[in-house]
């Protein structure tokens, strides 16, 4: 055959499977929208469901979704950079440290409703925390742990190794080499790590079902329970109440993950400039 | 064929007197785990001077400069033998912390390597490590060193900008100033010059120059015309045969290496016959 045909064909093929992928996330966010934007509204967004067919608005659960993900990025966070530096800095480069990495690529393959019973089982009875924000927190924190630990330690290594050299050529010892020349370049790609693992907690369903409850409350402390938008809008759409207010649900949460991934891309845009 | 034979010293070097040399060299021999890279070095760095390490690549004069600040100690499996004395203290002595080591002996790369923080903070780097921490203090040193550099015209209303945003000789010149800032003895530079625009090689061998009266100043080249041009002193190495280690054929001042070798290889390298 013709080299050119046979090029133009691969073209088309590639074209084709690209296009597929374009337009099934479009059909989605089209749909989501759609659907979506009709109930959404101020009111929407700032009062509370009520009545038999939970009509009214969302915010009880948008906090519970903001209070349990910023929790966990906290608690995951500290434990995934420093095991990170541990892995990329200072572990023997052996098998011990292929057998961790490992286990945090495993743990991320976990599938998450095997998680939520877990953190069920550790959080809720075995620590005795109860449904709560505190539970649903360390739960999603496991879940983020090796994103946020892979993401760092891949950051970590692509720092070049001439600007470390930059710095112990000078008189730096390795704890000050890492702390304040190696961590500082890889921030920018930590934080994006941050950023979308903390998107993938917001869109967690199964796990904060297990841990939080689904108790329409607005929580102040961590030990009380909530109801997270995915569950909100889970039990909307399952038990067919509110078929608007679940689309409606639906936008906001996908809004909400767009917002960190966008953030996420400009932190890595705006870093990278300096 | 046999290892290249011990080093020559000739050409009537000044006999050292006291407190001439910087760093002496007896006998080093170097490993990288079971590779014998560098044999029986011996070379005296003397004060207030520029000495070159010239030679074709793979030669291990890049390694040699690594040794003298024990950098290679950051590469696993690397193992020195023989003396290597700083002011008469061996580097390699019981005791010796690398890191205090290089705090007097700095180093220089290829590639400029700034720090991705500002101007200002990278200068201030070593300075912060040792404790400075009083602003007009950092101030003071940060702009003494980046005249020391000859970098401040340039740079002094961008002191917040990124070190990366200058151009790669500005960036060289901010590695120096970083340096000097910590007020190093001795400055290592390995090939300082061969990632950067011509325009920009200038003001760095300017600057040796003008450095070398405060500073101790060894430098790795591939460029004879540049060792020529920059350096009091010359030492040429040779690694003859891939897998047999390197050793240091020549060393002397440098008029004496280019225009009268003792070593036909010498003569060899630098009339271009080969490397």
């Amino acid at each position: 055959m013709d080299k050119r045909i046979t090029n133009n064909i691969a073209v088309a093929v590639l074209w084709v499977a690209a296009g597929i992928t374009v337009a099934v996330l479009g059909a989605i966010i089209i749909y989501v929208f759609v659907n979506g934007v009709r109930v959404l509204s101020p009111a929407f967004i700032f009062t509370w469901p009520h009545g038999v067919n939970s009509e009214g608005g969302v915010w009880p659960t948008i906090v519970s979704t903001l209070y349990v993900t910023i929790l966990s990025m906290l608690i995951c966070t500290p434990v995934a950079v420093l095991a990170a530096v541990y892995l990329a800095e200072y572990a023997h480069q052996g098998r011990i440290v292929s057998i961790i990495r490992f286990a945090a690529d495993s743990l991320a393959s976990v599938p998450s409703i095997v998680m939520g019973l877990f953190g069920f089982a550790l959080f809720v009875e075995a620590m005795g925390f109860g449904l709560s924000m505190l539970s649903a927190s360390l739960a999603l924190s496991l879940l983020m742990l090796p994103i946020v630990m892979r993401a760092t330690e891949e950051a970590i290594r692509s720092v070049p190794r001439y600007i470390r050299w930059g710095s112990y050529g000078m008189g730096a010892t390795k704890w000050q080499t890492v702390s304040k020349v190696v961590l500082p370049a890889a921030a920018p790609r930590v934080i994006t790590g941050i950023v979308l693992a903390t998107g993938r907690a917001v869109g967690e369903t199964a796990v904060v079902f297990y841990t939080m409850g689904q108790a329409i409350w607005l929580p102040i402390s961590p030990l009380e329970s909530g109801r997270p938008m995915t569950v909100h809008l889970y039990l909307l759409a399952v038990e067919g109440i509110n078929l608007p207010a679940a689309y409606g649900t639906a936008l906001l949460l996908m809004l909400m993950i767009l917002g960190f991934n966008l953030s996420a891309r400009w932190i890595l845009k705006r870093y990278r400039k300096v | 064929m046999t290892p290249v034979q011990a080093t020559s010293f000739h050409h009537n070097l000044p006999h050292s007197e006291p407190g001439d040399v910087k760093i002496s060299v007896r006998g080093l021999n170097f490993w990288y785990s079971d590779f014998n890279a560098l044999t029986g070095i011996s070379v005296e760095i003397r004060k207030k001077a520029v000495t070159a390490f010239i030679g074709p690549s793979g030669c291990g004069k890049s390694t040699f400069l690594r040794c003298m600040n024990r950098m290679n100690d950051l590469i696993p499996g690397t193992r020195v033998e023989g003396t290597m004395l700083l002011d008469g203290a061996d580097i390699y002595g019981q005791g010796v912390d690398p890191v205090d080591l290089r705090r007097r002996v700095g180093m220089i790369f290829q590639q400029p390597n700034p720090f991705p923080q500002s101007i200002y903070d990278n200068v201030a780097y070593g300075p912060r490590l040792q404790g400075v921490k009083k602003k007009s203090d950092l101030d003071g040193l940060v702009e003494e060193s980046l005249k020391r550099a000859n970098l401040w015209k340039e740079v002094k209303d961008i002191l917040g900008r990124g070190g990366l945003t200058l151009s790669g000789g500005q960036q060289q010149r901010l590695c120096i100033a970083r340096v000097l800032a910590v007020e190093p003895e001795v400055l290592l530079m390995d090939e300082p010059c061969s990632a950067i625009d011509p325009t920009s090689v200038q003001k760095i061998e300017d600057l040796m120059a003008e450095l070398k009266d405060t500073v101790t100043i060894v430098i790795v080249t591939h460029n004879m015309q540049q060792a020529a041009r920059v350096s009091d002193y010359t030492a040429f190495f040779l690694q003859e045969l891939a897998g047999e280690p390197a050793a240091m054929v020549e060393f002397g001042r440098t008029s004496d290496i280019f225009t009268s070798p003792t070593d036909k290889r010498t003569e060899d390298y630098i009339t271009g016959r080969f490397g």
